[in-house]
């Protein structure tokens, strides 16, 4: 080697010796939601209050585990017999096999048919990326329909996997509820085989859901036009306090015999939140597809992940497998979704006593964690510089987040926002 | 209106409404061939044979062939249950574990890391950092292309190729010598274009167990700085060649003192014997901290809409043993415990088959390093290893070290005799 060997500079690799390959990137936006949580913390007063991420807090504002949890936890700590070992590609048997239990049903035909492929992933996100990806190689028809307004991150996933996405109607400013007729418009145009993302309960950011006869009829024209439903499942018994009931739409969809895929996440509804824990369950007309479909699906998740983490899915199988953990979960899962649907009418009630001009029915008619609450941008950045409460620039606020203590203090800042702000 | 639950299909069917037709709408979905790594495994739990023997997957297991959980992690998760929340780590994962992995990779000591000029988040284990760094080199050197040696593990092309990066190749192994190609490899490196992106393999090759030396690799390194080429670090056995970890990161150590500016994934996997927990970390070493600031919000946005941010309980049981000095020194002693073993099986195995009188040179076997050897059978007497001697292993004669013992080394030398000794 020649110590005075000249290093040449090329100009075809873009960067000379010493300089990164990467020197070109710029930083990226903060995430919208995110980054509320981002700017809460830096804020040094003591009456601010987070209404951004949706993630449960107690009446004292506090994060919560599960008590089903953690003598779960505890289980799988004292049990020496347990190993580390990598899952296989579509991860914990027993989980999957619960989870379509859980989403589907018991008694489902389509389980009992074993027409169901079900394949454990990374919470709702991971979940919903697989699927996406799963369509992009494998569905004639790449286009996906969201909801307006949806998830914030719901369209990078589809892109990313390489779906085209297009919206269709939803939320009605004017009424705060669902612009059904919008939505069954938008539907009807769509092309034959194009997927269709529907938000199994408790939609995300609006809390609108149809009721059971609109689900019906939007079943009926999802059929008959030949569209492939998506249900992204986040909040099972966490909307109305039954897993049942919030399952309804989904089951509506499995008992006709069509196909569908559906994105469970565990996150809210067992407070798993880190641990990622979530199932893609891909319904299909035949046992064999089935198969041949999770032949595929594993294709897509060996370059992503190999197979999925161990710890949160086998919470999650011990508790649903063992009746008694069972029902503990179903009462603690209630006891959340009450305090919701309390700190729902505490708010609007709260609203009432200030005489705040406007409907806010919605607050209450509105199901799940969140509430669109029809606040401009202008309004929402007034409350977060006056009263130091934070939400996302779409007046979305997680009603988690809410106490008894803190509902004042929030409809006094709605309450300024509305009068006071332009 | 109340609405009846429960809705049966012949009513859906009957109305009208309900299906389009009775053809699935994957009816020609092909079957997918089976991973060739992972049905290793499914094939011989299926395998009734008392006398079996899996030297298939890359996971570790004891001398009574069981896996093992190191007691510094038990001891971790005893800490860890019971902790106050399981909320969401943020999109880049756990600081705390992440800057105890830089430390291991770019020294205790790091000035990169007091400057800040490490762009790092949590991934996946190692599949999911090479999958983060493949999706932000398509992203922002969408004209680039990845070089990946000769043979490699088998994912690193599944995972380059779903990310759309086109893959060249490089030479590596040498099947005559059972070692490292060397010219070849240095031949590779000078033709490749300039700026060209490099996979290496930081230690412990995967599948064949050779590593070049010291003077090899620094070799390379000057090279890689005539050529400016991008060295890209898949680091998934530090502590685990070796026994030392400091010792495993050596080739890292001489392309950062040689002033490259690298990229790094390592993997919690085997080292912690972590494996199902997925815990790892994808590093990008940048030019001053503004550079590794805007790298690592790319980097979050790319892991945002693939699974918003990464699972907490592998990443607490890493922070909590590498944060706690006895732990760590409990963690470093269980490492050397493994990385002996298999290096015990090494020097067992070659002197089973020189007793035997084999005709062929063994020498690789303990020459090579690492979980896995690179035996040199071919796939006509791995199928004979399989079909007369119910020993499993990957049909490009990688046998995982780990999967010897003293109870099953003597067998599996007379099997490989057996097939070898004609030829």
């Amino acid at each position: 080697m020649d110590p005075n060997h000249m290093i040449s500079a090329s100009a075809t690799s873009g960067s000379d010796f010493g300089g990164s390959v990467f020197a070109h990137v710029v930083q990226a936006p903060e995430d919208p939601i995110l980054g509320v949580t981002v700017a809460y913390n830096k804020d040094p007063s003591p009456v601010k209050l987070n209404l951004g991420v949706g993630a449960y807090r107690t009446e004292e504002g506090k994060p919560l585990v599960l008590n089903v949890v953690r003598r779960a936890e505890q289980l799988l700590v004292n049990d020496r017999s347990r190993v580390k070992e990598y899952l296989p590609i579509v991860g914990l048997a027993e989980f999957n096999k619960l989870s379509a239990k859980l989403m589907f049903g018991a008694d489902s035909p389509a389980i009992q048919e074993r027409r169901v492929t079900t394949v454990q992933c990374l919470s709702g996100t991971g979940s919903l990326r697989v699927g996406a990806e799963f369509l992009a190689r494998h569905h004639h028809q790449r286009t996906i329909y969201i909801p307006q307004p949806t998830w914030g991150n719901h369209g990078k996933i589809f892109t990313l996997a390489g779906l085209s996405v297009k919206t269709y109607r939803y939320y009605d400013p004017a009424t705060r509820g669902l612009n059904f007729q919008g939505l069954l418009e938008d539907l009807s145009l769509a092309p034959s085989g194009a997927i269709v993302l529907l938000h199994a309960c408790a939609h995300n950011p609006t809390g609108v859901d149809p009721t059971l006869q609109q689900w019906e009829q939007i079943r009926q024209l999802i059929r008959s036009k030949g569209l492939l439903p998506f249900f992204d499942s986040a909040y099972q018994g966490f909307a109305s306090g039954s897993l049942d009931a919030d399952a309804q739409s989904v089951r509506m969809f499995v008992a006709d015999g069509g196909e569908c895929l559906a994105a469970q996440s565990y996150a809210k509804n067992m407070g798993l939140y880190g641990e990622r824990v979530g199932a893609l369950s891909i319904v299909c007309k035949t046992a064999d597809v089935a198969s041949r479909v999770e032949s595929q699906v594993k294709l897509v998740i060996r370059p992503m992940f190999s197979n999925p983490p161990i710890h949160g899915a086998s919470i999650v199988a011990i508790i649903l497998k063992n009746r008694d953990m069972y029902n503990e979960w179903t009462v603690e899962l209630k006891a959340m979704a009450d305090r919701i649907i309390s700190m729902r009418q505490q708010l609007f009630d709260a609203l009432r006593a200030r005489g705040t001009p406007g409907d806010w029915s919605h607050i209450i008619k509105q199901i799940g964690m969140f509430t669109f609450t029809g606040l401009n941008t202008a309004q929402v950045a007034f409350m977060t510089k006056e009263y130091h409460v934070y939400m996302t620039s779409d007046g979305r606020i997680s009603m988690a987040g809410l106490s008894s203590k803190t509902v004042p203090h929030l409809a006094d800042a709605i309450h300024a926002a509305v009068t006071r702000a332009i | 209106m109340a609405f009846r639950t429960g809705i049966s299909r012949r009513m859906m069917i009957r109305s009208g409404f309900g299906l389009r037709s009775m053809s699935s709408w994957w009816g020609s979905v092909e079957p997918a061939a089976k991973d060739p790594i992972l049905g290793v495994t499914e094939a011989f739990l299926a395998d009734p044979s008392p006398d079996k023997v899996n030297v298939g997957v890359g996971a570790y297991r004891d001398d009574n062939g069981k896996p093992v959980v190191l007691e510094c992690v038990r001891e971790a998760e005893r800490r860890i249950a019971g902790r106050l929340n399981m909320e969401y780590l943020p999109m880049g994962g756990s600081v705390n574990m992440v800057e105890e992995t830089l430390k291991l990779a770019y020294g205790e000591n790091s000035e990169f890391i007091k400057d800040k000029r490490i762009a790092a988040v949590q991934a996946l284990s190692g599949t999911g950092a090479c999958r983060l760094f493949a999706d932000f080199q398509k992203r922002f050197r969408p004209d680039s292309q990845i070089y990946i040696p000769v043979p490699t593990w088998a994912n690193h092309h599944n995972i380059w190729r779903d990310a759309q990066v086109p893959q060249r190749t490089f030479h590596y192994y040498h099947p005559e010598t059972k070692g490292l190609d060397f010219a070849s490899l240095m031949d590779d490196v000078k033709n490749a274009p300039n700026g060209s992106f490099f996979l290496l393999h930081a230690c412990a090759h995967n599948p064949t167990g050779v590593d070049p030396s010291e003077e090899q690799w620094k070799e390379i390194s000057y090279q890689f700085k005539v050529k400016g080429h991008f060295a890209f670090f898949d680091m998934a056995y530090q502590g685990f060649a070796s026994g030392d970890p400091e010792r495993d990161a050596k080739s890292i150590k001489i392309f950062l003192e040689d002033g490259h500016l690298i990229g790094i994934a390592q993997s919690y996997a085997k080292n912690m014997g972590l494996y199902g927990q997925r815990v790892g970390c994808l590093s990008l070493l940048c030019e001053d901290e503004k550079q590794a600031v805007a790298v690592k919000s790319q980097l979050q946005q790319i892991a945002r809409p693939m699974y918003s941010n990464p699972p907490v309980h592998g990443a607490l049981i890493v922070s909590t043993i590498l944060g706690d000095p006895e732990l760590k020194k409990l963690w470093l002693k269980e490492v050397k415990v493994m990385a002996d073993r298999i290096i015990g099986m090494r020097t067992a195995l070659r002197e089973n088959l020189e007793k035997l009188g084999s005709p062929l040179s063994w020498e690789h076997i303990t020459n090579q390093i690492g979980m896995f050897c690179y035996s040199g059978l071919t796939p006509e007497q791995v199928d004979r290893m399989t079909n007369e001697f119910h020993i499993y292993m990957t049909r490009n004669g990688r046998i995982s070290m780990a999967g010897i013992t003293t109870g099953n080394v003597t067998y599996l030398a007379n099997a490989i005799h057996e097939v070898t000794k004609s030829a």
